[in-house]
């Protein structure tokens, strides 16, 4: 407190005689500050397509790859070590990662379920990883046959070899707003998860609505948990449009501080608990919203669009972003 | 900012600034924003899916159809169903109708059933066909008035005028729309000062509540929040209805933004019904099953029953032989009690 008044007392001096000095670094054209810039993190070729069920060429995901790369998004999350036994979509994890044209200031992290696909990712050229938890225990019992602490416990493993060869590593945590099988998932225990793999070591956590169930309230409640234990720069969303809540509850979040969002381009990726539902929020319709706030992201909205048309082609499927369906012309 | 001097860490962040020092807002005078975190307690439901739904539809709608559907609305928990609109039928076709469904819907008591009248012929077969709500629709936008009722704002007030007298003689209440809020197809921006000017007007004239329009769903939570704190100015927030157009998927984000502003009526379509005739096969009405659901999760009471609203939706597609534009319907395969409440 003390050391704020010479400052504050500047500050004041400043604003009454220089007028329209501003210190912000965020957005002051909404109704509460926002932040000034978001950082989106592309996840369609990997969690869109891992949940498309056409099966895409390696050639078909690279030129996507580049493509968004070309629309100036700073993360692009390109593919998944995984055993193709059980995702066969990202069974060319290895030609994809060799065949991208990794454009300078872009992150290219991969998915890498245990040690095994770390050492085949690293070997394959990736330069960040991502590891997944659950925020509840009966969807990381039905979905990776292990309780929520097991399930960390493995990927300490990862962890460890990450940190001795400088590779960062992002979490993932599903069922933050709810779970297929629990329904209501307690805030607390989205925080809890959310503490332990920040102390592991994930220099970011993405907090998953894997249903699209989440609303606002909960969105805001939630983050008001999580942020007790992990800082709020820290913090990314990742919200499914399942039930059309996603670009709300994205701004409940931007409004709570959050300043990354997971999206995927053309709303790939359909969700398998509900079938013929809508799955990833579309990032066309993301940064439509973010430009409307003056948030900066760097992204271009129309060279977004086009790799949009791209992999619908390629998919012989209808985009499912609204910006794309509506605009013929931007 | 993790250890840099916390004078550092105020320089470079305006939010940690105000967040470590509540006493500075105060002190610099800031005008309080709205509280985010307050929500409405009630927000009433304007369902227009029975008229600016299938008004926008391709597929002519049987007259019995169409009464199946306003009284299966009737039944949801809903306390407005617009039911149709007193216009030529040479215009609108999909209303020419309008005097036989005004007729043979079930009206319940606790439920009210508007009719767009757009000037003194339209009113006055309104009046004789049972209507005991009208309401008027003028624009924002000059260049959208012309093209759309063939007159400028200035003359659609002057009809409106009529419309507004012989409907307080009549004792019947008015209500107001304002289209092209947040931009219009052709002239694009539109000043949220033009938008305060014409609400004026129809408050004025005797509407009792204003409608506003983002005709072209091309509004975003930035849009909404300039165009409201610009209206807000001069016209009481409890006169406000915003009606928004999901074409660029907005639609939700830019309600929230209306509901922390203060706005408590939301104007929504069953389905989703509507498409938009600016953007071939885009989206139009925002889906009240998606806007009830919303609403739910905030802890905001509507009177709707979610599950209800959802066999209507049903029930309409299947009579255009269109999917459901709602998300929520097309999440939902069965109606689930979680999804559901009945208030």
């Amino acid at each position: 407190m003390v050391e704020t008044i010479p400052f504050t007392l500047c500050f004041l001096w400043s604003r009454s005689y220089l007028g329209a000095f501003s210190l912000d670094g965020v957005s002051k054209r909404f109704i509460c500050p926002l932040p000034e810039r978001v950082k989106i993190v592309e996840v369609g070729p990997r969690d869109g397509l891992q949940n498309e069920k056409t099966i895409v060429p390696a050639e078909v995901k690279i030129r996507l790859i580049d493509m968004l790369s070309e629309a100036g998004l700073p993360v692009i999350e390109a593919t998944s070590f995984v055993s193709p036994k059980w995702v066969p979509q990202m069974a060319d994890q290895e030609e994809v990662m060799r065949g991208i044209q990794r454009k300078p200031g872009v992150n290219y992290p991969v998915l890498t379920p245990n040690l095994k696909g770390y050492r085949a990712a690293v070997t394959a050229g990736a330069k960040e990883v991502a590891i997944f938890g659950a925020a509840s225990e009966l969807f990381s019992k039905k979905n990776i046959n292990c309780s929520v602490e097991e399930s960390l416990q493995r990927f300490e493993e990862v962890m460890k070899a990450a940190k001795q060869e400088g590779i960062p590593v992002r979490g993932y945590i599903s069922c933050v707003l709810g779970c297929p099988y629990e329904g209501k998932v307690s805030p607390v225990k989205v925080a809890e998860v959310a503490k332990r793999l920040y102390s592991m070591g994930c220099y970011e956590i993405s907090l998953g609505d894997t249903i699209g169930v989440g609303t606002p309230g909960g969105m805001a409640e939630m983050l008001e948990a999580v942020k007790k234990e992990v800082p709020i720069h820290a913090l990314a969303v990742h919200c499914h449009d399942t039930y059309g809540q996603a670009l709300a509850n994205i701004l409940v979040a931007l409004q709570n501080g959050v300043s990354v969002v997971d999206s995927s381009v053309a709303g790939l990726g359909g969700c398998p608990y509900a079938q013929g539902a809508s799955g990833n929020v579309a990032t066309e319709d993301v940064i439509y919203m973010l430009n409307g706030l003056g948030i900066h992201t760097g992204v271009d909205l129309p060279k977004l669009m086009d790799a949009g048309s791209y992999i619908c082609r390629s998919l012989n499927r209808r985009t499912s972003s609204k910006v794309a369906q509506a605009t013929c012309k931007l | 900012m993790g250890n840099a001097p916390i004078a550092v860490k105020h320089c470079l962040n305006y939010g940690a600034l105000m967040g470590d020092s509540p006493w500075m807002p105060w002190l610099l005078q800031e005008k309080k924003g709205p509280d985010i975190h307050k929500f409405p307690d009630f927000v009433k439901i304007v369902e227009v899916g029975p008229r600016d739904g299938l008004q926008n539809e391709k597929e002519m709608v049987p007259t019995e159809v169409k009464i199946q559907l306003i009284d299966m609305l009737s039944q949801t928990g809903l306390s407005v169903i617009e039911a149709t609109s007193f216009v030529s039928s040479k215009w609108v076709a999909q209303m020419a109708d309008h005097t036989e469904v005004l007729r043979g819907i079930n009206k319940l008591p606790h439920v009210r059933y508007p009719v767009l009248t757009p000037n003194l012929q339209g009113f006055q077969a309104a009046v004789e066909a049972g209507a005991s709500e009208v309401a008027v629709f003028g624009s924002a936008s000059e260049t959208f008035s012309k093209r759309n009722i063939n007159c400028s704002i200035e003359e659609s007030m002057r009809r409106f005028e009529q419309v507004i007298t012989a409907a307080k003689q009549a004792g019947i209440p008015v209500r107001g729309y304002v289209s092209c809020t947040l931009g219009c197809p052709y002239e694009g921006d539109i000043q949220p000062a033009q938008v305060k000017k014409v609400v004026k007007r129809l408050l004025e004239l005797g509407c009792y509540e204003v409608s506003l329009g983002d005709t072209t769903g091309a509004g975003t939570a930035g849009s909404m929040a300039a165009m409201l704190r610009a209206v807000t100015t001069e016209v009481p927030v409890h006169a406000l209805a915003v009606h928004c157009h999901d074409t660029y998927g907005q639609a939700l984000a830019n309600i929230l933004t209306a509901l922390q502003m203060g706005v408590s009526v939301v104007d929504s379509s069953v389905a989703g019904l509507g498409g938009c005739p600016y953007a071939k096969g885009a989206g139009g009405n925002v889906s009240t099953e998606d806007v009830v659901y919303m609403l739910h999760g905030l802890g905001i009471e509507t009177g709707v029953d979610l599950s209800k609203v959802i066999e209507a939706g049903e029930f309409i597609c299947q009579a255009l032989n269109r999917p459901t534009s709602s998300k929520v319907a097309q999440a939902t395969n069965k109606s689930k009690p979680s999804l559901s409440r009945s208030d």
